[in-house]
């Protein structure tokens, strides 16, 4: 069954490489919503359901860990959903922080089409 | 090694490492110089990206508008004739991973640094400065012909410079 997915990344360049990746690596993909910060990813979130979330941390108004930890919260609709962070802030303690706040997984860019479909597999 | 070797030999790892990666471009790093100013083209593209911590200061890609074209189509698998939103925001995504990933490997010798998110600057007659006299470590690239210039200038917080990122004022000329 196909897998809606939202890509949160305050560039529309890596937004596109994302998309390009998860049409081509042979998964079941649905609808692809974007946003460019996790204020927007929230606000896509009140009117759609996804299954994986793909986001950056460093972003404008609201960066990625932020919108985690709104989104493993205990008053959220999305806890389940799995969020693979897609980051160039590779130090331990920000991969720490994020697997702490409930990150399914964790890719530093520059990624390869290959990194992000192996982070895919068991969770599309 | 010094932090103006530190710096050379992390900005050419780091920017072949994203151009090989991200855009499936080879390039070569030539030697690199230190200078007082931001160094590049005046007309052209400048990607700036702050860093903020136990260090702070500055890191950039600056190229012209042809080679900013190039590497935003060779990142996205599309060609542009000229500098727009596309190109604007390639730039600044390769700047964020270039200085990123040298922020990164940095934070294992000097602490957990802070990074802003890009800013773009595209025009003629245009100069870049950081605040107070400090001194930029420049490392020239070629690829495929192009060439392009990234640089970074890095101070310890204690020194010269503010708790906040030193993010550069553009200067028209």
């Amino acid at each position: 069954m196909a897998v809606d997915i939202l890509i949160v990344d305050d560039s529309a360049a890596i937004r596109k490489i994302l998309q390009r990746v998860l049409y081509q690596a042979e998964v079941p993909v649905g609808k692809i919503f974007e946003a460019n910060d996790g204020a927007e990813a929230l606000d896509v979130l009140k009117q759609n359901r996804v299954g994986l979330i793909l986001s950056d941390i460093n972003m404008p108004n609201m960066d990625g860990l932020q919108l985690l930890g709104e989104l493993k919260g205990a008053a959220s609709a999305h806890k389940d959903v799995p969020i693979v962070m897609i980051t160039t802030e590779g130090s331990q303690a920000k991969v720490m922080e994020a697997v702490n706040l409930g990150a399914v997984g964790y890719v530093r860019k520059p990624f390869t089409a290959e990194q992000i479909k192996e982070k895919l597999v068991g969770l599309i | 090694m010094d932090i103006h070797e530190l710096l050379a030999e992390e900005i050419g790892s780091a920017t072949i490492g994203v151009l090989t990666t991200m855009l499936a471009l080879e390039a070569e790093a030539g030697p690199p110089t230190l200078s007082a100013v931001e160094t590049g083209p005046s007309h052209g593209v400048a990607a700036i990206v702050g860093v903020a911590g136990p260090y702070s200061g500055t890191g950039s890609v600056v190229c012209t508008e042809t080679v900013a074209c190039r590497l935003a189509g060779a990142m996205l698998m599309s060609e542009y004739d000229s500098v727009n939103e596309d190109v604007l925001d390639a730039m600044g995504e390769i700047a964020n991973m270039v200085i990123g990933n040298i922020k990164t490997n940095l934070e294992e010798r000097f602490g957990a640094m802070a990074l802003t998110t890009p800013t773009v600057i595209h025009g003629g007659d245009f100069s870049t400065r950081a605040s107070g006299k400090n001194t930029w470590t420049v490392v020239p690239f070629t690829t495929g012909g192009d060439g392009f210039f990234v640089q970074m200038m890095l101070v310890e917080k204690a020194g010269r410079v503010s708790s906040g990122p030193a993010m550069p004022v553009a200067v028209a000329l």
